[in-house]
């Protein structure tokens, strides 16, 4: 074995400069080279969400998309999904902050009536076996919202709710907080979504 | 000591889970299920080969001093590649391990290796530690998620097994030390090991 270098200071600098300069200039190759991908992964998890969520179209929603105020300083993402001229669905990006861990992530689509036609989960953090019951791969909890208008009385959301808060929504087993959070999503894309008509 | 007994001790008689007991923050974090317990493994197989390399081959040109953050360096530069590389091409385990991925720069597992095996050996050497090590890392994670998955949400690598919703302790954090622990002792008693 080459005798190890001595831990002399120029020693020392000299070579963790050099380690660090190689590692750098080779994670910026690397960056560089999945860079694309990762940017045409998330485009396509989003097509995906939109394509399931409302009726058959033949646009580009991502192209088309645009931000609706729901309130002060927020906005909403809005998919439109048309096919030829006509408008046959809007996918809205919605989040809440009441989840059991972090915000949750929702595609809702809407028909043209204001109807739910489906909704898809992009992301979340609730307890797996519980909160993740929201996702279609899980359980078909989330199909129970499809078909529904949401109506609200003021701010205040009236069947958008658990049914224990006097909402039509059954919750989740044992996971009321996600389900309310669920619910909160879903009646904050609704604003969104009677926002858009004006 | 034989290249035979470098690559397989990683898997029973100093297998980095069920004996040495290190890396268990990824170890029982990632180990819901079968597949993201492999996935994990895998990954960490990876950085463990690689890094192993590199510390082998660049082992003489380091001075004693400041070795530990070039070997840090190194180590970082592949789990950043991997995170990369991951979310680039397999974007669906990325939402699930994603958490979990950089974690692996601090797995003591990893720099473990570096220190005890690759900066004393020579560069195949340290490649069949690496491997075995790994790979043993890989097994102990996937049997893990197995019988977490088995027992919490009645399904093997996705495939369902039983009807109902199975014990959910299991998927929970608690589940893990428990599944470790009867893992462990399991193992023990069939070496005989005294303790």
């Amino acid at each position: 074995m080459a005798a190890k270098k001595e831990s002399t200071f120029i020693n020392m600098v000299v070579v963790l400069l050099i380690v660090s300069t190689v590692a750098a200039t080779t994670l910026a190759f690397v960056y560089q080279a999945t860079k694309g991908p990762i940017e045409q992964a998330k485009l396509k998890k989003q097509k995906n969400a939109i394509k399931k969520v409302v009726a058959d179209f033949d646009n580009n929603p991502i192209a088309e998309n645009f931000k609706v105020a729901i309130a002060e300083g927020d906005t909403l993402e809005c998919y439109p999904a048309k096919k030829g001229d006509k408008l046959v669905g809007l996918a809205v990006k919605t989040y809440t902050k009441k989840g059991f861990s972090g915000k949750i992530w929702l595609m809702v689509g809407y028909n043209p009536d204001g109807s739910i036609n489906n909704i898809s989960v992009l992301e979340h953090k609730e307890t797996p076996g519980l909160g993740d019951k929201m996702e279609k791969a899980k359980s078909d909890w989330s199909n129970k919202f499809n078909g529904l208008i949401p109506e609200f009385k003021g701010d205040e959301p009236v069947n958008i709710k658990v049914t224990k808060d006097g909402g039509v929504i059954d919750a989740i087993t044992a996971t009321t907080i996600s389900s309310r959070a669920f619910c909160d999503a879903v009646n904050r894309s609704f604003i969104a979504f009677k926002n858009s008509q004006k | 000591m034989s290249k035979v007994n470098i690559f397989t001790r990683g898997f029973f008689k100093e297998n980095a889970v069920f004996v040495m007991l290190l890396g268990l923050c990824p170890a029982l974090g990632t180990t819901t299920s079968a597949i993201n317990g492999l996935a994990m493994g895998l990954a960490t197989t990876f950085v463990l080969i690689m890094s192993n390399i590199v510390v082998s081959l660049i082992k003489s040109q380091i001075p004693d001093k400041v070795r530990i953050p070039a070997y840090i360096v190194v180590i970082a530069s592949f789990v950043t590649v991997v995170e990369l590389t991951m979310k680039a091409y397999l974007p669906e385990l990325f939402a699930v391990l994603g958490l979990f991925i950089p974690l692996i720069v601090v797995n003591c597992l990893i720099l473990g290796r570096a220190e005890a095996f690759a900066s004393k050996n020579n560069v195949f050497d340290s490649i069949l530690d690496g491997l075995g090590m790994g790979l043993g890392f890989a097994m102990a994670l996937t049997i893990l998620g197995a019988v977490r998955e088995v027992l919490g949400s009645g399904s093997i690598f996705d495939i369902p097994l039983y009807e109902g919703d199975g014990a959910l302790v299991f998927v929970l954090a608690p589940g893990a030390f428990i599944a470790l622990g009867y893992l462990i002792a399991i193992l023990n008693k069939l070496t005989k090991k005294t303790a």
